[in-house]
């Protein structure tokens, strides 16, 4: 852009000459050669996200996963969007879950459906597992941190790999991991110590896997300020994927009668 | 050189003095070498069934396919050079793909017939290529218009059809086709007139193999394109044996 | 290009900060390799982590490149996967080349190259190499992130790598003590203080801790370890 012709900030009248009414500033000078520029200036990116969702939590439990987050688009402080699903049915195999930014889930979200669909069309009858879609995210968002233009968001990839359950993450630089409890967001501070007691507590089946993640929901519910009292729920087994209908927690501020604000 | 064109064959972008493009003409006698593809547009949905001649035994089952899926509720079938017609499949494939990444549905399929149309009509105007050696059929059903299919010539030229056919036996098959009452009939019943006009048109003596390609686009896949599952098709298969087994034995009963 | 202060100043509040992306994030984690006559061992910590909270307790840091190379590779994690898989390519691409697989000191070599290559919007990652080289001998290298290359015999990288390496220098290097002798560094000895230093990174780095995978690295191939550590 700097090097362009920008019509915000037209050239001098005789352009590599004298200004009316100016210095004349020889090319090449010391002045022209100082530049404020980083390389952010040459392009408009994105330094921020802008309509926003929470938590998106994860858990494996004995022959599959369990992935869940409510349905508010957040804009800045205000609870703008009330239903921003954002539990994804890949495939039969793939479940995905995002946070961050909407606009920018939204926008994978349909590279990710063409690709299903390209893959469908080719009629093989084979079908993307998830350790490969987690690996593909790993290099798309860690592209577009690389040109510093992120996609804003964090992802949990949940499925079934082989047989067996999977559980990834990936964040917006491309920072990723599997592990068997994921969350993201303020949930790293609040859902995860849950998350990680009830695993090492013993293996979960589904029933209790639902059980703890609707606990979960219902404690970021409670404390995080971005957060809704509609969310979805997601499993994942060799049976196939199930985005469950949009589920409402009922909250009990019954004990908020203990807080006195002075 | 053939003295039929006498020299007004060479360029797509030439007419003849009597008003004739023969690559065009040419390009559908290709066409007209293969073997057979007929669509019928039921009232539930679109079935399309492919003669697909088998020229060597070293090829393995199911080489070569003839249909294709050009988006989830998009099938094509395909006459005529196999390679010529991979690329309009691709074609329209990526057609599809850029409907949906703007307008976030699905293509309408009149919307996709005009842009593939289009696509084929474009190899017919200059010289520097040829035009596609193939005729393709496109179907699908959706919620709100029902069946649709289409069938597009290497001319470019494309028409909305009930029932079509291209391709080596194509006269026959539309004998057959007309006497359906396509309207009334469901998908599970096209599938199995499909095969047996399949069956009926091949020729045995010319081409001695042939492999029967059959799918569909209904209501009752949900809109979506896919190929017949293996027990119907095996089941539609059989009656269409029997059909033209049925038919010899009473020839040789007049004689 | 609009901009708030060239074009807008009566808008640019003195309150109103744009946050800038950053895209570097540090993933803790430590690595302590060392050499012997005839082995190197190498071992990283298993936790990853951003800021307070751990995003995994089980995430090998260490990366077998061939039967006689590993690295080891901490900092920023996204950086580090990227690094890696790039050098796995690589390391394929030679041995389709020339039929055989690359030596350690030629890894080595590479490594630096490749880091450097990225000399303006560098590779956030603390590598250290461990193998073996074509004389036999146990081998380490470490650099920074931009391609700086130094081979030795022991050396501490990552978060705690400031806080080891002077132990280790003085454990194994016998630096600055008077009447010791040199004498090789047996094996077992080296693993053993090597558990001992993570030990000890663990207890005040909180980037470092959870359990250490180690390779032990000889002629005649690979052996595993996992040994634990403490988890807070």
């Amino acid at each position: 852009m700097a090097f362009m012709g920008d019509i915000m900030n037209p050239a001098p009248l005789w352009q590599n000459g004298p200004s009316p009414g100016a210095f004349y500033n020889f090319p090449g000078n010391s002045s022209s050669l100082a530049s404020n520029h980083t390389p952010q200036d040459f392009k408009a990116h994105s330094a921020s996200p802008i309509t926003t969702t929470t938590t998106v939590i994860g858990v494996k439990f004995d022959k599959g996963c369990v992935i869940a987050g409510d349905t508010l688009g957040s804009y800045g402080s205000l609870a703008r969007f009330r239903d921003c699903p954002r539990v994804m049915k890949v495939n039969d195999l793939i479940l995905l879950g995002s946070g961050g930014d909407y606009a920018d889930f939204q926008y994978l979200k349909d590279i990710i459906t063409q690709k299903i669909i390209d893959e469908k069309c080719i009629g093989d009858g084979l079908q993307l597992k998830p350790r490969s879609l987690h690996c593909w995210l790993t290099r798309v968002l860690y592209n577009k941190r690389s040109k510093m233009d992120p996609l804003w968001n964090s992802y949990v990839v949940a499925g079934i790999q082989d047989g067996e359950p999977f559980l990834g993450a990936v964040d917006k630089l491309g920072t990723a991991y599997e592990d068997a409890a994921i969350a993201n967001g303020l949930g790293a501070y609040m859902a995860t110590p849950l998350l990680r007691d009830a695993l090492e507590k013993g293996p979960l089946d589904q029933e209790a896997a639902l059980a703890l993640v609707r606990k979960c929901m219902k404690v970021l519910y409670y404390r995080d300020a971005r957060a809704f009292q509609r969310y979805q729920i997601g499993v994942v087994t060799a049976e196939g994927v199930t985005v469950h209908d949009t589920e409402e927690l009922q909250p009990d501020w019954s004990l908020a009668h203990m807080i006195h604000m002075k | 050189m053939s003295s039929i064109g006498t020299g007004y064959d060479l360029s797509a972008s030439q007419f003849s003095p009597d008003g004739r493009v023969f690559q065009v003409e040419y390009a559908a006698k290709a066409v007209e070498n293969s073997g057979t593809v007929i669509g019928l547009r039921g009232k539930d949905g679109v079935v399309f069934a492919v003669e697909k001649l088998v020229t060597s035994k070293l090829y393995e089952p199911g080489a070569n396919k003839r249909i294709f899926h050009v988006d989830e509720h998009v099938g094509m079938a395909v006459a005529g050079l196999i390679s010529d017609a991979r690329q309009i499949v691709e074609t329209a494939r990526s057609e599809a793909s850029n409907y949906r990444s703007q307008y976030g549905t699905h293509v309408p399929l009149k919307y996709l017939n005009e842009r593939v149309s289009m696509y084929m009509h474009a190899y017919t105007l200059y010289s520097a290529v040829r035009p596609y050696g193939c005729s393709v059929v496109m179907g699908t059903w959706t919620d709100y218009e029902g069946p649709q299919m289409y069938m597009l010539d290497p001319s470019g030229v494309s028409f909305s059809y009930f029932g079509c056919a291209v391709g080596k036996a194509k006269q026959a098959a539309k004998t057959e086709i007309e006497k359906l009452k396509l309207a009334d009939m469901t998908v599970k019943d096209l599938v199995k007139e499909a095969a047996r006009i399949i069956y009926l048109v091949h020729d045995e003596l010319k081409d001695k193999q042939f492999e029967l390609e059959l799918s569909w686009v209904s209501k009752d896949t949900k809109g979506r394109h896919q190929i017949v599952p293996r027990e119907l098709a095996a089941e539609a298969e059989n009656l269409a044996k029997q059909a033209l087994a049925d038919i010899e034995d009473s020839d040789e009963g007049d004689m | 290009m609009l901009s708030l202060d060239g074009n807008f100043p009566e808008y640019a509040v003195p309150g109103a900060k744009q946050v800038r992306f950053e895209p570097y994030a540090d993933n803790g984690g430590s690595i302590v390799a060392i050499a012997g006559e005839d082995y190197a061992v190498i071992g990283a910590d298993t936790r990853l982590s951003t800021g307070f909270s751990i995003y995994t307790r089980d995430q090998k840091k260490l990366f077998k490149l061939s039967d006689r190379t590993v690295l080891g590779a901490t900092g920023c994690w996204c950086d580090t996967l990227t690094l890696t898989r790039l050098l796995k390519a690589r390391m394929q691409m030679y041995e389709h080349e020339h039929n055989k697989s690359m030596s350690t000191p030629a890894v080595a070599q590479m490594l630096s190259t490749m880091l450097y290559y990225k000399r303006f919007f560098p590779y956030y990652v603390s590598n250290v190499l461990a193998g073996i080289d074509a004389d036999g001998k146990g081998c380490v290298y470490s650099y920074d992130p931009i391609g700086h290359c130094e081979r030795s015999n022991y050396r501490a990288g990552g978060s705690a790598g400031a806080q080891l390496q002077p132990l280790l220098d003085n454990q194994i290097g016998l630096k600055n003590m008077q009447n010791v002798s040199e004498a090789p560094l047996p094996r077992e000895k080296a693993l053993a203080l090597l558990k001992d230093v993570f030990i000890s990174a663990a207890e005040r780095d909180i980037y470092t801790g959870d359990s250490i995978y180690i390779l032990i690295i000889t002629a005649n191939g690979m052996q595993e370890e996992k040994f634990e550590l403490r988890k807070d």
